[in-house]
């Protein structure tokens, strides 16, 4: 397309709605308001740094009005004083240098604004306003009005403010500090060649270095004795025992060898050792903060609603405080907080992300209609029967077999092969105790703790948190984005693979659409495509897309029929468009697809049918994966596709259809109990269920801003092809660490015949040690990214 | 002789010194996000473009 790109928002932009300002071209209205905000205000600079930044504004009418109760207000708030109020909003939007800057401008464009303050990686703007000019509404409706909508929901209410924890840097400062420190001070005995000065001064400097290891033997390595003190206790031998008692022994080793004046200890061993296992805790721990992996219908559902009062006056309440009997108002695009009855007349809800069904529904006066559905079309007042603890959607939620185990504890790599460590390290050293005790005590001793030490599996605690936080981060910059480490252990681990339909092996966005009928002609075509530009509902904007660009003609008497279908006058012709009925042809109970109808002049020319668009590379994904994994599909939808599906995918596939939440969860439960390690791909709330059970649960979604249930990673729907390599590449990941637990154990035996036979000398210990360290982690990283560039 | 511990007394404060430093930085949270201070130092020149005009508001 050589359609010229809106300056603002870079979408495409349409011949017949270009609007030309400042010589720039804008796609609409929205965008080209922005723009004209930003120059009034001289931050155009917004556009310097990025082309085309912007997004385009929502009509948000009464959306905020909430913002209004004190209340609520208060709640949102961060810190609350006199004249200082400060509130972090979370923006989706931010995305670019530009958001950035224009973001924390926003006290020139807005009076009562002090200062604002973007956190790029949490998506999130802290801005700090003085009560008395300004208020949090219109601040939000600021933000709206440039495109940075924030997002507010009742997950907001009343949120803590969470304590950053923040105890592993410290303790890697401290563990760094301490090693330099001994590490300088420790080489003048290392290079001793007999002077008389190092002589006179080696006390003083024996005992410093011992005084200065307190700090990181007691503080940075605590979590490790923790951690092996638990583990002792639970009989489950993790690798944290050998580290901890490496770290002891050689604490007492080295104290008890200054103390007597046996030689100069272990102590910068001991503090390099800490120092480099945190780093590699802290290089594991890659978090992406501005997605959140824990959701629960919190995050989706509304702070507040608009309650209708018997008078008429209309107020917003807080969805708490919405009780049975209530009246609300629910606008376009607003989700349902709670079960109840519709009072006007029809309408239309799209329950995709609690059922999977794809096309919304209609629903009349006097329908029950339930949590969670998002409201289409006019505005709607309802009748509450539950309230939200009460609802259908919130009590699917609290179902305890809907929350993920936490006791479903998944033992590592490294804890599986610490078992046979741990038991064989004990062995070797009293082995060795025993042997030297025959010949010489002291050097009996000498040898014990020297296995101890050496063997102190440093290299092996690096090598996993060092490859999986380098596959982390390899894969997030592909938009895979993983809860933790782990996950990719058991990625590796998959053997079968169960898919939702809608929106996961489905694309929302576009959808295929076949005209059956009379061949329609091109001046029909244009008077369809004129009568759907006045209409909102999402198939008459699909049918729109998808005709031909055409000139704009008039239309008159255009009529929306809710629920039925759309109908005007262009040049004197009456044009239906909608439902079989509305049409006035018999409902057709054969065809499950959904289809739109035509006529033109009470002519009935025939009707459009939407397919199912699957997502790009669909077919040689399922080709590929079939080859290794079990490949289920397990859709909330009706049987409709079941044909195309077959057709589609490879014939071993299993395909489930009409699969309630619940259903989808018993389907991956017994899958498990047949011991197959399951992974599960889905997208909404629906799938909420069979993503927590699930060993592995991805949520795909078109938008990693946009809310998804909770689960173990986020895919981006761009990559969905790419789901074969991410399998691949975790195995590899795997093999990597393979290769590395061989290398270090090689480590260990050079270590060790230095050990047993009684030769390991302080100098030996701190050349071995940082030694296997740097290979063992230049090699993970080398093997690992190549890996990621075969895939 | 004893210099040694003058000089050795004072490598040690300057080491202290640095790292009740960097407690203090990750303290005030400046290693919680390490993107956008890096971008907003790149904004000061923008600003500077029009710098009279910037007082004007809506």
């Amino acid at each position: 397309m050589d359609n010229p790109n809106c300056f603002h928002c870079g979408n495409d932009v349409v011949k017949a709605e270009e609007i030309v300002f400042d010589e720039r071209i804008f796609c609409c209205n929205g965008c080209k308001t922005v723009y004209e905000i930003f120059s009034l205000n001289d931050l155009t600079c917004y556009y310097d740094f990025e082309n085309a930044p912007g997004a385009t504004p929502q009509d948000i009418k009464g959306k905020y009005d909430f913002l209004d109760n004190e209340d609520i207000v208060s709640k949102l708030l961060e810190f609350d004083e006199d004249s200082i109020r400060i509130v972090s909003l979370y923006i989706p939007h931010v995305h670019c240098s530009s958001c950035i800057w224009i973001l924390e401008n926003l006290h020139k464009l807005q009076n009562g604004i002090t200062t604002s303050q973007v956190n790029f990686h949490s998506k999130k703007v802290r801005v700090t306003y003085n009560p008395s000019e300004t208020n949090l509404k219109e601040i939000v409706l600021l933000l709206s009005s440039i495109g940075y909508e924030p997002y507010i929901s009742l997950e907001n209410y009343d949120a803590k403010k969470e304590a950053v924890d923040r105890s592993l840097y410290y303790k890697i400062g401290v563990a760094f500090f301490c090693f330099g420190n001994i590490m300088l001070l420790s080489f003048p005995e290392y290079f001793e060649v007999g002077e008389f000065w190092i002589e006179q001064y080696k006390g003083f400097f024996r005992w410093l270095i011992f005084a200065l290891s307190l700090p990181a033997f007691f503080y940075s390595a605590w979590g490790y004795y923790v951690s092996a003190w638990k583990s002792i206790k639970s009989r489950m031998l993790n690798i944290d025992i050998p580290i901890a008692l490496g770290i002891v022994v050689m604490f007492i080793r080295s104290t008890v060898d200054i103390a007597f004046n046996y030689g100069q200890g272990f102590f910068d061993s001991m503090c390099g050792l800490i120092f480099f296992m945190l780093l590699g805790k802290l290089f594991q721990q890659k978090t992406y903060n501005f997605l959140s992996f824990e959701r629960d219908y919190k995050s989706y559902f509304p702070i507040a609603v608009t309650k209708m009062h018997n008078d008429g006056t209309e107020e917003a309440i807080q969805v708490y405080d919405v009780n049975k009997g209530d009246r609300l108002l629910i606008r376009n695009q607003e989700l349902i907080p709670v079960d109840g009855i519709l009072i006007s007349e029809s309408t239309l809800i799209d329950y995709s992300f609690v059922t999977g069904e794809a096309e919304p529904i209609e629903k009349k006066s006097g329908d029950k209609i339930f949590a969670g559905g998002k409201q289409l079309g006019k505005v709607i007042e309802m009748e509450v029967l539950h309230s939200v603890s009460q609802s259908y959607l919130t009590q699917l939620w609290s179902n305890d077999v809907f929350q993920k185990k936490v006791n479903q504890k998944y033992k590592t790599i490294t804890d599986t092969l610490s078992r046979y460590f741990t038991p064989a390290l004990l062995i070797l050293a009293f082995v060795s105790f025993g042997y030297w005790i025959l010949i010489d005590t002291s050097t009996a001793f000498n040898v014990f703790t020297a296995i101890l030490i050496v063997a102190c599996p440093c290299a092996l605690a690096l090598t996993a948190p060092f490859t999986l936080g380098n596959v982390l981060r390899i894969i997030g910059y592909k938009k895979l984005y993983l809860k933790n480490a782990t996950v990719i252990e058991q990625l590796a681990k998959v053997d079968t693979i169960v898919f939702d339909k809608t929106g996961t092996i489905t694309s929302n966005r576009k959808s295929a659409i076949e005209f059956f009928g009379t061949p329609i002609s091109e001046s029909d075509a244009i008077l369809v495509k004129n009568i759907l530009r006045g209409s909102n509902h999402p198939l008459s904007r699909r049918l729109y897309d998808f005709l031909p660009q055409t000139e704009i003609k008039k239309v008159e008497h255009f009529e929306e029929i809710t629920g039925k279908g759309i109908s005007g006058t262009i040049e004197g012709k009456t044009v239906k468009i909608g439902s079989a009925e509305f049409i006035g042809k018999k409902k057709d109970n054969q065809i499950k697809q959904t289809s739109v109808h035509i006529s033109i002049d009470d002519n009935y020319l025939g009707n459009y049918v939407f397919d199912n668009q699957y997502r790009e590379g669909l077919e040689k994904l399922f080709f590929n994966l079939s080859k290794t994994h079990d490949v289920k599909v397990l859709s909330g939808d009706n049987e409709g596709e079941r044909e195309v599906l077959e057709r589609l995918l490879p014939k071993n596939t299993e395909l489930v259809f009409n699969q309630k939440p619940e259903q989808k969860l018993a389907f991956i439960e017994n899958l498990q109990k047949q011991g197959k390690n399951v992974l599960m791909i889905g997208d909404g709330l629906n799938d909420a269920g069979a993503l927590a059970q699930s060993n592995v649960g991805i949520s795909i979604t078109e938008n990693v801003n946009v809310f998804s249930p909770a689960c173990d990673g986020i895919l981006d729907a761009s990559q969905f092809s790419k789901i074969g390599y991410f399998l691949n590449f975790s195995k590899n990941a795997m093999r990597t660490i393979m290769m590395s637990f061989g290398l270090s154990l090689l480590y260990n035996v050079v270590g060790l015949s230095f050990a047993i036979t009684g030769n390991l000398s302080p100098i030996v210990a701190a050349i071995i040690m940082p030694l296997s360290t740097v290979t063992i982690i230049s090699f993970v990283t080398v093997i690992s990214n190549i890996f990621s560039k075969k895939g | 002789m004893s210099v040694i511990y003058l000089l050795i007394s004072i490598s040690i404060v300057v080491a202290l010194v640095f790292l009740y430093i960097f407690i203090r930085a990750v303290k005030s949270g400046q290693f919680d996000d390490d993107y956008t201070p890096s971008v907003r130092i790149l904004f000061d020149d923008e600003l500077k473009k029009n710098p009279n005009k910037s007082e004007k508001q809506n």
